[in-house]
């Protein structure tokens, strides 16, 4: 597992200079797109913002311009999007701040740059997907990469062959971009140990679901400007979620306070360990929280054993109208879709006024676009 | 990081001062006051990370002599660069801010070193991306020459010749955290 | 006439309560009072063992051989060899092949088969169950006639009570003891690993402690009720270790097994999804690891055992949901005892170490093996204790590669085995 240092570029120069390619990286350095890893200070750059802020005001009119911004520094050196677990704060932060950039290019004229041109994307998907694949295969375009989709009915995994075999061929055609769902948890860390190509999680059995996490925190962060103090409630089928796992992970990373919150056979107190509260009680938790994550009830998949009914979860965890009013006025309501109305959400609720559903799904594009360009764009 | 401030420092010649770039700025603003006669049309795209705030200056220092105060804003080029893919180190990109339609607009594209010139194509490509902009120049800060694109400033705050195994290094307060300076080095 | 002298080795043989510093002679395949030279001094073939201990040959009550029907994995012959690398001269094998070994025609074809390829000692189990499917009983009077050394279902668990009462009084009828795999199917569903922290973390199907327990007290409770020995197999489970030692304590005929990857390993291992670690009962935590230790440590898991279980690397090579269960562990298991037990953690001596390795699994299967006393087959193996070596998985003789132990440093390991006072492997 790869980890990143914050001197790391003074590390990497020396190599680079033994390695004779001095001319190229004066030339880089002289480029403003060269950031100075030193410079990584938060509480310097907060000083300095207030600073220039004043000095510079009257500069334009763009208020948001006025003052120098602090860029994210990083030498992200991942291949691969393999869950939130792996990652470090530092590193999450800097995939949403890197969002920050792509989502800016969903407003322009032209919603498409060149940053993966020549690049091939597969959409891989060993389990159905519609929203999941769509908005990966939107990123894609948007960053001029050319896309494959290919499910398991169409794929030769039907004909017996070995995920192995079939991501080898894959490879084989020069695919550079794995996005894989899969069925089994851990399939994408076995595929990831045995391409070059980078390999994205799109959702692995109950394992992780990084994007979905991690566009959940890229959309607290734009709605309330911080996620640490925060108190975020995951609510629903938690023991088979891949999301609430990865959001666990970011939040708890992040400095949230997580309170994880459905019927016992579906919260065991084993997440407990995970630095999490756990609440069978819901109309205790509503009134406290800054962020409602509701999950979908996944009841086609369960085993009867797990509960009694979709009626009998809607009257105690469903997020009804009378329990909506229960929460604070700037509550955040989301919810990673499809919605099934009326069981853990009202629809009243879903198209309300405290609902991110939808921003949800617009920050999944620029968060999915800054995945790609990160793990797609590193040379391997 | 003290050693590496102070290897810079001692091996690098000075080139310019605080007083000589702020001199070289406020020249500047008035070159483009000259050639742009309706200055409201005027947008500074600053390259990140010294380009924005070489622009913002610039912006700074016409908003005092003329009183009108230009859109100053930044244009992120990491994305729309040839060498994705190429390199061991991925440039970072930043969110770009610029007036959602550049349509008869003059887009001055702002960078504090032009050398290759790629930066800059890189940067138009951005540009094209928000509309048509009536036209578009380059201000720099320092022109070291080397191109690799027929790509010329309009504005430049001094030419220096280089060899291509220097390296010109800009420092300014508000991005670096160090007294303004440009020096140059050998290796 | 062929004669062998071992010399100046320490002879542990808990059969007789013997530890000396003696020399053992072999005469004609069979342990002797002294080498008959009679003049032919040049046909005695000399031994030195100084430094060594001189073991009854160890005998591994749980081994999956995989023929008939799976030979891809391992054969006869390779198992057999594996087994000698790694100090066995007596082998049980599971009846999970293809056919299943449950009707006295392919227990000849095993023994046939072992005399003809392989170098030690193979002795067939058959199944409890038809086809190990659990519905009805093999003929368990019939696998007796052929041979069988025991009964099980291993891989599986049958779990309809009554079936099982039926099966443990008829081998009772027989003479022959019930092995079982312990695993409740509903509790345990598709579960992959240990239920607990990891599996939480992993979002893997958590296989709990209790789908093992409640198969332990059902056997506790059958074995009273049918009075008749029944052993578990790879018990795993802190509260099955407690539940063992009560009712040994009261007199039950149940005795239990430990194999070695779950004292060298805890769930953490999965981590990494690495497949090689995925087995059946799964590795536990750290709390069922040494719960397991004390277990061996006052005696209450009397045997130990590999569980060698090897598997294609194609077939290892695939999603985990997807892998089969299984590791192999002969050439592996007296290494890591030895280190983990003896050196590491204390929990033993090397005598009773060699005792759970050949007595313990003699008396449980009535074998006349495992024994140095004059008379016996002189199956031999010689241990050097405090021999440090890696695991190098490319090495091994066994078929496949599917060991978690690659690269691992242990302290002690067999250099000879000799079965039938032949040398069928040295290091």
């Amino acid at each position: 597992m790869t980890s990143l240092t914050r001197c790391g570029y003074r590390k990497n120069e020396s190599a680079r200079e033994h390695s004779g390619e001095r001319a190229r990286l004066a030339c880089w350095r002289s480029w403003p797109g060269f950031v100075d890893f030193r410079k990584q200070n938060a509480p310097a750059s907060k000083k300095l913002h207030d600073h220039s802020a004043q000095k510079f005001a009257k500069a334009g009119r763009f208020r948001q311009q006025a003052r120098p911004v602090r860029y994210p520094t990083m030498n992200w050196n991942r291949k691969d999007l393999l869950g939130l677990r792996e990652l470090s704060a530092d590193e999450i932060n800097f995939i949403l701040e890197t969002a920050d950039a792509f989502k800016q290019v969903g407003t322009r004229e032209i919603k498409k740059v060149p940053a993966l041109r020549g690049k091939t994307l597969v959409n891989f998907f060993v389990e159905p997907s519609t929203r999941t694949r769509t908005s990966f295969e939107l990123a894609a375009f948007r960053l001029s990469a050319d896309v494959i989709n290919l499910s398991a009915s169409t794929s030769s995994l039907a004909k017996g062959e070995t995920l192995k075999d079939t991501a080898r061929n894959l490879e084989a055609l020069h695919a550079d971009i794995l996005v894989l769902r899969h069925s089994s948890a851990g399939a994408p860390q076995f595929l990831g140990q045995r391409l070059k190509a980078s390999v994205i999680n799109a959702g692995d059995g109950a394992h992780e679901h990084p994007t979905q996490a991690l566009l959940d925190l890229y959309t607290i962060r734009e709605k309330r400007g911080k996620i640490a103090g925060l108190h975020v409630a995951i609510v629903g089928d938690i023991l088979f979620s891949r999301v609430a796992r990865s959001n666990i992970f970011g939040l708890v990373k992040l400095g949230a306070r997580v309170t994880l919150v459905g019927p016992i056979t579906l919260v065991p107190r084993e997440f407990e360990k995970l630095g999490v509260a756990v609440s069978h009680k819901i109309d205790n938790v509503l009134p406290e929280a800054d962020v409602v994550n509701l999950l979908r009830i996944q009841h086609e998949r369960q085993r009867k054993e797990y509960f009694p009914g979709l009626s009998e979860y809607t009257a105690l965890f469903g997020l009804t109208k009378e329990r909506a009013k229960l929460l604070k006025p700037d509550c955040l309501i989301m919810h990673p879709g499809p919605i099934n109305r009326g069981v853990e959400i009202d629809s009243e609720v879903a198209d309300g006024a405290q609902s991110v559903i939808l921003d949800q799904v617009t920050n999944g594009l620029a968060v999915r676009m800054a995945v790609l360009y990160l793990c797609g764009g590193i040379s391997t | 990081m003290n050693d590496s401030k102070q290897s810079s420092s001692s091996a690098a010649l000075p080139i310019m001062d605080a007083e000589a770039i702020s001199r070289a700025l406020r020249r500047i603003a008035h070159e483009i006051i000259e050639r742009n006669p309706d200055l409201r049309s005027v947008v500074l795209a600053g390259i990140p990370s010294r380009g924005d705030e070489i622009a913002r200056r610039i912006a700074g220092f016409i908003a005092e002599i003329e009183k009108i105060e230009v859109d100053s804003g930044v244009i992120d080029v990491a994305m729309h660069r040839d060498d994705v893919g190429t390199r061991a180190e991925l440039p970072i990109v930043k969110a770009s801010q610029l007036p959602t339609s550049l349509e008869g607009r003059t887009v001055i594209i702002v960078d504090d070193v032009l050398f290759t010139g790629r930066t800059v194509r890189a940067a138009m490509d951005a540009i094209g991306s928000f509309g048509r902009p009536a036209r578009i120049q380059l201000a720099a800060l320092i022109d070291r020459g080397h191109r690799e694109l027929p790509i010329r400033a309009d504005y430049v705050g001094k030419n220096l010749p280089t060899a291509a195994n220097e390296k010109v290094r800009v420092r300014l307060e508000q991005t670096d955290d160090e007294p303004d300076a440009v020096r140059l080095s050998k290796e | 006439m062929s004669a062998t002298i071992i010399r100046s080795g320490r002879v542990i043989d808990p059969a007789n309560n013997r530890d000396e510093m003696v020399d053992l002679a072999v005469v004609d395949g069979r342990i002797a009072e002294r080498p008959e030279v009679r003049g032919q001094k040049s046909q005695v073939e000399e031994i030195d063992a100084s430094g060594l201990i001189v073991a009854p040959g160890l005998i591994d009550v749980h081994v999956h051989l995989r023929e008939p029907g799976f030979g891809h994995k391992e054969t006869m012959e390779s198992g057999a060899r594996a087994a000698a690398a790694g100090g066995f001269t007596t082998i049980v094998c599971m009846p999970n092949t293809s056919p299943v070994a449950d009707s006295p025609a392919t227990i000849a074809w095993i023994k046939d088969r072992a005399a003809e390829v392989a170098c030690v000692n193979v002795l067939p189990t058959g199944a409890i169950s038809k086809n190990i499917a659990g519905e009805e009983l093999a003929p368990i009077g019939s696998l007796a006639q052929a041979g069988v050394v025991a009964i099980t279902d291993d891989g599986r668990c049958i779990q309809n009570h009554e079936l099982m009462r039926r099966a443990v009084e008829y081998a009772r009828m027989v003479g022959l003891p019930v092995l079982d795999h312990c695993q409740d199917y509903n509790l345990v569903g598709n579960g992959v690993m240990h239920e607990g922290y990891w599996s939480t973390l992993l979002g893997l199907p958590g296989w709990p402690a209790a789908g093992e327990e409640v198969i332990v007290m059902r056997n506790i409770l059958l074995a009273d009720l049918c009075d008749h020995h029944i052993h578990c197999q790879h018990v795993t489970s802190a509260r099955s270790v407690r539940l063992i030692r009560d009712a040994r304590a009261r007199g039950t005929k149940i005795s239990g097994e430990v194999c070695p990857h779950h004292i060298a390993l805890t769930d953490e291992a999965l981590e990494n999804f690495d497949t090689n670690y995925k087995m059946n009962p799964p590795l536990r935590s750290q709390r069922d690891v040494d719960a397991l230790l004390e277990g061996i440590a006052d005696g209450t898991l009397s045997i130990l055992a590999s569980d060698h279980a090897p598997h294609a690397e194609f077939e290892k090579e695939v999603e985990f949901d997807a892998a089969p269960f299984g590791i192999i562990g002969l050439e592996t298991e007296l290494g890591l005892f030895l280190d983990l037990l003896v050196h590491k953690h204390r929990k033993i001596d090397i005598v009773r170490l060699i005792e759970m390795y050949t007595l313990e699994p003699a008396k449980l299967l009535g074998l006349e093996a495992g024994t140095l006393s004059v008379g016996a087959p002189a199956d031999v193996t010689l241990i050097d204790p405090n021999l440090e070596w890696t695991v190098k998985i490319d090495k091994f003789e066994s078929a496949s590669r599917n060991s978690p132990f690659d690269g691992r440093e242990l302290k002690g390991r067999a250099v000879r085995t000799m079965v039938g006072g032949k040398t069928v492997w040295k290091l």
